[in-house]
């Protein structure tokens, strides 16, 4: 267990370095960042006052292993734009994208496990086919729409959430929701195929031979076994949604890091934007790891003899 | 006294299109053994499923009597049923290897049958459950109540299972094969002690098997079954000295008796494999592989006695 | 006799039912797409601000002419809806093109020769997928300007994670099997095996897989352009329709919800028929 967490550790370090790389090249993909920075009315002495104080008349080569070395350290570099430590900046904005991933993963996991549940036990009825359905519908939904559908309907309309901002916990209900759907379809998916396949299994005949209650064979004996892969996906999913909150951060004016990495692209702050890509990177990577370890958790076999 | 487990009329059948037991009977007196033998797919492990009402969905059960003590079973709700199983009624089954949660410990999974079926703490929960990994020949209990499955070997699943099985002082214990899916070693080992604890506990213990040397040990009756019927019902020492039935005649001759047969004698086996068979099937399954079968016995087949408690299912006269 | 237990068997009609109506919705879209310049009634670029905001057939006040209304700046919202199904289609099936060629190439490669090269390919897997798919895109148009080539590569470049993932896994079982071990000690080269036999054999796989990529595709076009970074206005994709349309959406809802609803249908169309097909193939698409 131990030397597959070291290699786990390394892929993940790996992994990190070759973002880090990407990120490095995605941000010099524009050619003269510092025409760009100095903007459109800069004279050609402001563009070389611009280039000599952020560094970039170096080579390449010492520009990239300096952000690699800085960043190893935790320094992620400072933002051209707010003029502050980008980490300074990252640290206020991710507890905000951070509730509301976490509150889309406890929506998503309180709609999907119970319909997952519900489908593999009813497999085959008219109640399956309903679930499945409402996971085919969930893959279909565009987050950005339903986003603004919600707001006309429960901000507007019924004036029960507020429509944007981050006052209250109300503001985290509607993004929730949103970000849930993406993650629904796959969770719930994942649950019936894990129930099904462990209500067919013999642990399970024998369970009931013993003669436990209902509840106990399916929550306790089938759902344990079922959740093994579901908290995978569900640790994946929540990487995911953290990256892909900047969408719904967008739509409801939430100001997390996923606002600040898009007002960042449209102002040409590059060292934001290449830091984000890679605490992103590292989160989901991390997040694995996470998942690795609950599976052992939950999975004995997994722990060794 | 009524018998201990009684089932009279048995008939299974999966979506309506395969008749996988039909008309079966088989009764099961307090303390005996009764072996239920045949080839693979002649229906004794549904009938010994169906007796516990744990049936895949989409079969289908009936029976003109399913009886445990004299109750009736078919009319019983589905929690009534929940409340006999792994307490007056136990099994055990063929995969010792997937039984078990692989997710728990043997302590818990021990110890959760009696908490559901009898007032008692963990604790002694724990102890009796411990006391009975000692009871079938498991060394060190204490240890492997706080192992998980994936870490015994075949034999000790199966002795874990058939512990747990004894948790709550069944009355009668179903064991499926119990011993096919082990190395023969431990096979033997298994019997041995599946007979003993029968013995000492006065379990009445329905025992599957294809295996008619099991069968010669620790049988106190037989019924043989093929194509879902019990085709021949008797006293193990009846059914060896004096089998009716052409099938059973057959069985008994693919098994070689030292002593009896000689060195270069071919063993029998008896042609063909068992057929499916759909509902609306009339006469003698038998009859594709009988060598005794004529044109009537595509028609309604008698059952006869052949002596006390001796009964078969064919043309042919006692 | 007592009957206890009677489970209907699995019934299967409704599971054709579902993949005619996606077969039918991809039809339509195809035919919108192919056809467009043929099937809009009005230009979709011309402006006419005299006739902003005209509402949908369903509603008072509708101009005959125009049936699903008009945007902000009185250009027709069907021939726009017809021209954005062009442009989702023709994004969704370019992307997938792109995205297919790298996946399945990594996939196969890493799933015929093993070892190393496999493991490069599950490391090569393993970053992209921490990769943020809609923030790198963003920010690549956000740097480079939006066009329709520079969005079909990034997005292109992003997507080929689940391609490789099944094509590796099927390769693999393809590889062990009899035939293919039959081949090899036939002498068949390498090359003749991965294309006479591997890529027939998990080409039912892959097109399952490029169904959903499509229907991802076209759902992340929409977003980034929704988002201002994905296709240049003026060009009507229905991500940028719903963006301009949003400031209007709290007084007029339909023109959210016309263009939203043109977007769920398709990409619902496009899964329907992709579940059927995977049924059918009795396909694998779950990495």
């Amino acid at each position: 267990m131990l030397q597959f967490l070291v290699r786990r550790l390394i892929v993940a370090i790996l992994v990190a370095a070759t973002v880090m790389t990407l990120a490095f090249i995605l941000t010099r993909l524009s050619g003269d960042l510092a025409i760009s920075i100095a903007g459109p009315n800069a004279t050609q002495a402001d563009v070389e006052t611009v280039r000599k104080a952020y560094g970039l008349d170096r080579p390449l080569t010492v520009q990239f292993f300096d952000w690699v070395g800085r960043a190893a350290t935790g320094d992620l570099g400072e933002s051209y734009f707010f003029k502050t430590k980008v980490s300074k900046l990252i640290g206020e904005r991710m507890p905000i994208t951070v509730t509301l991933g976490l509150t889309g993963l406890v929506i998503a996991l309180l709609v999907s496990l119970p319909l997952g549940i519900l489908a593999a036990v009813r497999e085959n009825t008219a109640l399956d086919r309903v679930v499945q359905m409402v996971a085919l519908l969930g893959q279909a939904m565009p987050s950005f729409w339903l986003g603004l559908i919600l707001m006309i309907t429960f901000g507007l309309q019924l004036g029960w959430l507020p429509i944007s901002g981050t006052g209250s916990w109300q503001h985290y209900v509607m993004p929730g929701i949103v970000l849930a759907f993406s993650a629904i379809p796959a969770l719930t998916r994942l649950t019936r195929a894990g129930m099904i396949q462990a209500m067919g299994s013999d642990y399970i005949r024998t369970a009931r031979a013993k003669g436990l209650s209902r509840a106990s064979i399916l929550l306790k004996h089938a759902l344990r076994n079922a959740a093994i892969p579901v908290v995978a996906i569900a640790a994946v999913q929540l990487g995911f949604m953290l990256g892909g909150s900047i969408v719904i951060e967008q739509v409801f004016a939430l100001h997390g890091v996923g606002f600040l990495a898009w007002e960042s692209i449209g102002k040409n702050d590059f060292p934001v934007v290449q830091a984000v890509v890679l605490v992103l990177a590292v989160i989901y990577v991390a997040l694995t790891m996470v998942a690795d370890l609950m599976n052992a958790v939950l999975d004995p076999r997994l722990r060794g003899p | 006294m009524s018998a201990l487990l009684e089932v009279d009329h048995l008939e299974v059948n999966f979506g309506g299109r395969v008749s996988a037991v039909r008309g079966a009977s088989v009764t099961v007196e307090r303390g005996e053994t009764h072996c239920l033998v045949g080839e693979s797919g002649c229906g004794k492990s549904v009938t010994a499923l169906a007796v516990m009402n744990l049936l895949a969905r989409g079969a289908r059960r009936s029976a003109k009597r399913l009886a445990f003590e004299g109750q009736d079973l078919t009319g019983l709700s589905d929690s009534g049923m929940a409340h006999l199983r792994g307490n007056a009624m136990a099994m055990i089954f063929q995969e010792p290897m997937t039984s078990l949660n692989p997710a728990y410990t043997v302590g818990s999974q021990m110890t959760e049958v009696l908490r559901r079926h009898k007032k008692t703490t963990q604790r002694a929960a724990t102890d009796r459950a411990a006391d009975l990994l000692a009871r079938v020949g498991i060394t060190a209990p204490g240890l492997r109540l706080g192992q998980f499955p994936h870490q015994l070997s075949g034999g000790l699943r199966q002795r874990v299972m058939i512990a747990m099985a004894l948790m709550c002082d069944p009355k009668l214990l179903i064991a499926d094969e119990p011993t096919t899916a082990l190395d023969v070693t431990v096979q033997a080992q298994i019997l041995r002690l599946l007979a003993g604890l029968q013995r000492d506990l006065g379990l009445g213990m329905l025992l599957i098997t294809h295996d008619l040397g099991i069968v010669a040990r620790v049988a106190h009756r037989v019924s043989v079954m093929y194509a879902g019927e019990v085709v021949e019902s008797a006293p193990t020492a009846e059914l060896f000295a004096n089998p009716k039935h052409p099938y059973t005649k057959g069985l008994l001759r693919c098994v070689p008796v030292p002593g009896k047969i000689r060195r270069d004698e071919p063993l029998g086996s008896i042609p063909g494999t068992v057929p499916r068979i759909g509902p609306g099937f009339e006469g003698c399954a038998f009859r594709e592989r009988c060598d005794f079968a004529d044109a009537t016995c595509a028609h309604t087949v008698p059952r006869h006695a052949a002596g006390v408690a001796h009964d078969f299912l064919c043309r042919l006269p006692a | 006799m007592s009957v206890v237990s009677v489970t209907a068997g699995p019934k299967r009609g409704w599971k054709s039912i579902s993949t005619w109506i996606g077969a039918m919705i991809v039809g339509i879209a195809m035919i919108c797409a192919i056809f467009a310049p043929l099937l809009v009634p009005h230009d979709p670029f011309a402006q006419d601000l005299s006739k902003r905001l005209l509402p949908p057939f369903w509603m008072e006040g509708t101009n005959p002419d125009y049936i699903l209304g008009t945007d902000q700046l009185g250009r027709d919202y069907l021939s726009r809806l017809i021209w954005g199904c062009r442009i989702s289609v023709l994004i969704g099936v370019t992307v997938t093109v792109v995205s297919a060629l790298i996946g399945i190439t990594i996939g196969v490669l890493g799933g015929f020769l093993g070892g190393r090269v496999d493991d490069a390919v599950l490391f090569a897997i393993t970053t992209r997928l921490s990769i943020p798919v809609v923030l790198v895109a963003l920010a690549v148009v956000g740097l480079l300007g939006s066009s329709m080539t520079l969005l079909v590569l990034t997005l292109g470049l992003l997507l080929w994670d689940r391609f490789a993932v099944v094509a590796r896994s099927t390769t693999m079982q393809v590889r062990n099997l009899d035939f293919v071990a039959a081949a090899w000690c036939a002498g068949c080269s390498r090359f003749r095996i991965l294309s006479g036999e591997v890529l027939p054999n998990i080409a039912s796989h892959l097109v399952v897989v490029a169904t959903l990529e499509i229907a991802l595709a076209i759902l992340l076009e929409a977003a980034l352009s929704f988002l201002g970074l994905g296709v240049p206005p003026p060009l009507p994709s229905w991500g940028l329709m719903i963006a301009e349309a949003k400031d209007y959406m709290f007084f007029s809802p339909w023109v959210i919800v016309i263009p939203g609803v043109a977007l769920f249908v398709l990409v619902l169309g496009i899964n329907l028929l992709g579940d059927g097909l995977r049924d059918m193939f009795g396909a694998r698409t779950d990495p």
